[in-house]
């Protein structure tokens, strides 16, 4: 009980970083249509952002940590948003209107540039940085096995929440949200009304990006490491979250994170480790295959 | 922003009034310090600062004269190629194409310092690139003015009607090549490295090029062709030729199974749950040790005999090495390992050809123009009773025995296979092959094959940028030729020669 | 009096909340032509994708009797086997032709499954077999027989895509016919017609009826079209049938009248509405 409990709140963890990615999946799909497979590798360009940012306020003599955080928070989205900007703009823009195909090799080929730029940049090797956030609280004591809940664990699900929070109310309440919307059901329509399609495609991936480098930030404080090939395992995870969840779907999108972080965190705590990316992929062939719009997403007739 | 992409580029204007054209310069300059702008802070935190390990510790260093340089470069080329399109071709081409030819003489000198390299490197290609857009841009220019089609089109046309004639000398070359006074080991290895290659596009080409679905786990039949040429030539003592066949059955099987649930995928679904099965049989591979002996690989594979002759120095007693026979029959010759070396490489060039023949064959059979047709439009040809899994199901099962084959050679060339050779790199690098080459074509996987594998082969210290620049090509020509370089379709070519014309 | 080729019985198709077709039963007659009109939405292409397999109706007998007297269930058929087995073959109300094929690659393929069969499933066809050839040399012929009806035989190699939208109307009948259907079916073939494509149309369709002794159902909102060629009428409104005979007891029936002009019914007809239904103003 005490170990499924430990594993439940790891799970979540887990879960609420997958979510963050999974986000600018569903995102991008649900407006242009395409997956873009660069996405994991912006992802692990947050982390090294965020790594970089950290040892450079270090060196800068912030060391106080809630504002030493806000800052890497800030100049991690920030720049990770720019770099997502600009895959859009030049690997997928000139592509809008061109076969299927196209913007999904042009995606590929982004996302094998991009492992390789920060690999020919940074070097080939993990990065590591010391626990910045220490403690835990004692949830209980079990025969011996201590239930722990991370002050970093808090940390990171209140982060998710309040992101989550704020996505939704943007989406929803402000103008930018009405015409992200109207983009998804019908972009001609949407720019012969004046939505600014480009600046709002572009937008939608400025949102996704800037999630990423949070999701980023985070999983390099949880887990101390980070290195160039990250993002494609955790990017396909992410994307098999979205799709779980319904793509298209944004609360979707975070429930299929959670469920696929508490899945790959039960199945290697209670099977073994080395099958457990063979477990998410089935869920996605899975998925596809019987349930293609997902949990939370919409049937779609096809009109013939 | 002004255009990159594939529309034909604006006719020259000619030269306006004063104002207007100093109005448009400083547009030009206030545009190409935007994008400075935009690769500064880009550059910033990944290019300006390096992280450094020293020990099991993290330490910051930072880079920012080269970052600095870099972005200039950037900068510079933007505007030149905005001045490119303005009119001022020919000053550019002569300033670009005087640097490019500059840059490779000082590096080769050693004018350049170590850590600046690649920034070097950077600005030649910069350079060079400026150089071949102005001249394409001219030369464009005066096609537009004859003929209609842009020249990327024309060149693809060209190629392909050319490759009739091409294709015989290649293939002469390619058959006369390990008998060439220059030819050593090295060069027989290179050409079997890319005859592997070319197989594998070729074979991938029938799933992506001609039926158009998208496969990024191809390297999965690679390594079930490869594994189970292994198994079974080690369990029941086959020799090449008889365990190949079974490796292909294998394969295909594999296909089959694999694409039955999931070809009813869209285009990018279908692409991710491949990539995610090609994962699957890695870690599977990797895992499963009473199968596959997990990471530690098969080894001890059964290497391929002349006609029962091995290719050894000392043969067991009784039996004669392929050098002895050679001597006794032909001329006298000592043991070498290029002799088995040869051998392969014949072996993967009847393969290759074996491949390339079924594929042209296959091409003037009603299945491939169904396979063209459900790309077009599959909802139509259902109402014409096609039946677009088992159409699919076949480009698959095919596609998977080629690469079912290229697996078993890789098997037999290496002596040794373990689960690292097959990741999803592999299956990143054919797809290369298949879409820069020209999807559908079989002259362009040839050439993508011999650019991609062959080049940095040669180059062999720019082995870590060649991925860089496999990334950046597919998405550059995706956006110049989103068909792929050499893409280009005639019908009566593929077709039935006798179109209904009236007599 | 030929034999029924198509019954449908009461079938039902319900999208989510909304009943599109509700208990809709009809008798197409083979060597007959069946029109299907009704105001828009009244469920005509509904039942149209019901028939040939884009839709699957839980409710509903659709039975389609082959020569030989077999009967084809075609609510529990695949899509494709319609097309391939009971043999009926349609077009597309938005023209689905194969754009960047050749209008004789677009009728090859209508022939992709004799030619698969002779062929021998692609493996005899690698070695160039005799038979295989021949079944080509057939293909093309029926190819060219129905381009020469269609008067496109000179723009056999032009790409489908760029011809002119009356000549598409016309290749993806040709296409249809390739198949050798039992049973053609023409999602509103004449829409953008002119006045003389549209008496083009009239004498292609009465020739398939007449030349090739099929059945052709067909949707259409033209009147000149449906009044001069049909055998059969079925009305269709808001999902339900409304009135199913000949031209002449369906262009005086009253509820006909009212569906497509509304309630009033003392107002009266348009000098056209009223000589397309040869009604006496």
């Amino acid at each position: 009980m005490a170990y499924f409990l430990q594993q439940l709140i790891n799970g979540l963890t887990l879960g609420s970083m997958f979510g963050l990615i999974a986000i600018g999946y569903t995102m991008v799909y649900g407006i242009i249509g395409m997956i873009n497979f660069a996405h994991g590798d912006i992802f692990m360009i947050g982390g090294f952002i965020a790594i970089i940012a950290f040892m450079t306020l270090g060196l800068a003599g912030i060391t106080w940590m809630p504002l030493a955080l806000l800052c890497i928070l800030i100049l991690a989205m920030a720049f990770t948003a720019l770099h997502g900007w600009t895959v859009e703009r030049i690997a997928y823009r000139p592509l809008r209107g061109s076969n299927r195909l196209a913007p999904l090799i042009s995606a590929i080929g982004m996302s094998i540039f991009l492992q390789n730029y920060v690999q020919l940049l940074q070097g080939a090797r993990n990065k590591a940085l010391p626990p910045v956030i220490h403690g835990s609280i004692e949830l209980m004591d079990v025969d011996g096995f201590t239930v722990q809940l991370g002050y970093l664990q808090i940390v990171i699900m209140l982060l998710t929440v309040v992101l989550m929070i704020g996505l939704t109310l943007l989406i929803t309440r402000t103008s930018l949200g009405r015409q992200q919307r109207a983009c998804e059901q019908d972009m001609k329509m949407a720019s012969l009304l004046g939505v600014d399609v480009d600046r709002t495609i572009a937008l939608t991936f400025v949102m996704g990006a800037g999630l990423a480098a949070v999701a980023g930030l985070v999983w390099l404080m949880y887990y101390g490491v980070i290195d160039f090939f990250v993002g494609f395992m955790a990017g396909i995870k992410a994307f098999t979250a979205a799709v779980l969840g319904g793509i298209g779907s944004l609360p979707g999108a975070m429930l299929g994170g959670i469920l696929i972080g508490l899945i790959d965190t039960f199945w290697a705590g209670y099977f073994s480790s080395d099958y457990k990316d063979v477990a998410t992929f089935a869920i996605l062939v899975l998925v596809l295959i019987f349930r293609p719009t997902g949990l939370l997403g919409k049937s779609d007739v096809e009109k013939v | 922003m002004s255009s990159t992409s594939a529309a034909p580029p604006p006719a020259v204007m000619p030269p306006a009034t004063a104002q207007p054209r100093r109005a448009a310069l400083a547009l030009i300059v206030k545009d190409a310090l935007v994008i400075g702008a935009i690769a500064l802070a880009l550059a910033i935190p990944l290019v300006g600062f390096k992280t450094v390990d020293r020990g099991s510790t993290t330490l910051l260093e930072t880079r920012f004269g080269p970052m600095l340089c870099g972005v200039s470069v950037i900068a510079l080329g933007r505007l030149a190629f905005s001045l490119i399109n303005a009119g001022y071709t020919r000053t550019v081409f002569t300033v670009a194409a005087t640097l490019a030819s500059a840059w490779p003489l000082a590096v080769i000198l050693g004018a350049a310092p170590k850590g600046w390299l690649p920034l070097a490197w950077m600005s030649w290609l910069v350079a060079l690139s400026l150089a071949l857009r102005a001249a394409y841009v001219v030369w464009s220019e005066r096609a537009a003015a004859g003929g209609n089609l842009a020249p990327g089109e024309r060149m693809a046309a060209t190629v392909q009607r050319l490759s009739a004639f091409i294709a015989p000398v290649l293939i002469a070359f390619a058959v006369a090549m390990p008998m060439l006074p220059l030819a050593d080991q090295r060069w027989v290895d290179l050409g079997i490295l890319v005859l592997t290659y070319i197989m594998l596009g070729w074979g991938l080409n029938v799933v992506v090029g001609l039926a158009g679905l998208l496969d990024l786990g191809y390297v999965a039949f690679y390594a079930v062709g490869a594994y189970s040429f292994a198994i079974f030539a080690k369990t029941f003592a086959l020799n090449f030729w008889e365990a190949l066949p079974i490796a292909g059955l294998l394969a295909a099987t594999f296909g089959v199974l694999l694409g039955f649930p999931v070809l009813r995928l869209r285009g990018d679904y279908l692409a991710i749950v491949t990539l995610g099965f090609g994962e699957i049989v890695r870690v599977v591979l990797l895992n499963w040790s009473d199968l596959s002996n997990g990471p530690k690989g098969i080894g001890d594979i059964p290497r391929p005999s002349f006609f029962g002759m091995p290719f050894s120095a000392a043969p067991p007693a009784g039996v004669t090495s392929f050098h002895q026979w050679f001597s006794q029959h032909l001329w006298e010759v000592s043991f070498s390992p290029i002799q088995r070396a040869i051998y392969l490489y014949y072996i993967i060039l009847a393969l290759a050809l074996l491949t390339n023949w079924f594929t042209l064959r296959i091409r003037k059979l009603p299945i491939s123009l169904a396979w063209e047709a459900l790309r077009e439009d599959e909802i139509a040809c259902r109402a014409l009773g096609i039946n677009p899994t088992s159409t699919k199901l076949t480009a698959f099962a095919i596609g998977a025995m080629f690469g079912g084959f290229a697996g078993a050679f890789f098997a037999t060339r290496q002596g040794f296979i373990s689960p690292e050779s097959f990741n999803f790199m592999e299956s990143a690098i054919i797809l290369a092959i298949v879409v820069l080459g020209g999807m559908g074509t079989q002259i362009g996987v040839v050439i993508a094959a011999i650019l991609l594998i062959g080049g940095p082969e040669w180059f062999r210290d720019l082995e870590s940028y060649r991925m860089l620049a496999f990334g950046a090509l597919m998405v550059l020509i995706m956006i110049w030729r989103p068909r792929g370089l050499l893409a280009f379709r005639e019908p009566t070519l593929r077709l039935k020669p006798v179109s209904a014309k009236s007599p | 009096m030929t034999a029924a080729l198509l019954t449908v019985e009461h079938l039902t198709m319900r999208f989510g909340g909304l009943v599109a077709v509700d208990d809709v039963s009809f008798t197409a007659i083979d060597r007959q032509i069946t029109a299907l009109i009704g105001p828009n939405g009244a469920g005509k292409t509904t039942v149209f994708n019901c028939v040939t397999g884009f839709y699957r109706p839980r409710v509903g007998r659709l039975a389609l009797r082959a020569a030989d007297g077999h009967e084809f269930l075609l609510e529990r058929m695949d899509g494709f086997r319609i097309a391939q087995q009971a043999r009926i073959a349609r077009t597309f109300q938005n023209i689905r032709l194969f754009p960047r094929m050749s209008v004789l690659e677009n009728l090859m393929v209508a022939q992709h499954n004799r030619l698969m069969r002779a062929s021998g499933y692609t493996l005899v066809g690698l070695f160039g077999l005799g038979v295989y050839r021949r079944a080509r040399e057939a293909a093309l012929e029926r190819a060219r027989y129905w381009l020469d009806r269609v008067h496109l035989l000179d723009r056999a190699d032009d790409e489908a895509g760029n011809l002119p939208y009356g000549a598409q109307r016309r290749l993806e009948i040709a296409r249809a016919m390739c198949t050798e259907p039992v049973l053609l079916c023409l999602d509103e073939p004449a829409a953008g017609l002119n006045a003389r494509e549209s008496s083009e149309l009239n004498e292609l369709i009465l020739f398939i009826r007449d030349a090739h002794q099929i059945g052709v159902l067909l949707i259409e909102h033209d009147m000149s079209v449906v009044m001069k060629i049909s055998d059969h009428i079925v009305v269709l409104d808001h999902g339900r049938k409304l009135a199913d005979g000949n031209p002449a007891a369906v262009r005086s029936d009253p509820s006909v009248i009212r569906a497509y002009l509304g309630e009033e019914e003392d107002e009266e007809l348009p000098a056209e509405v009223a000589r397309d239904l040869g009604v006496r103003s």
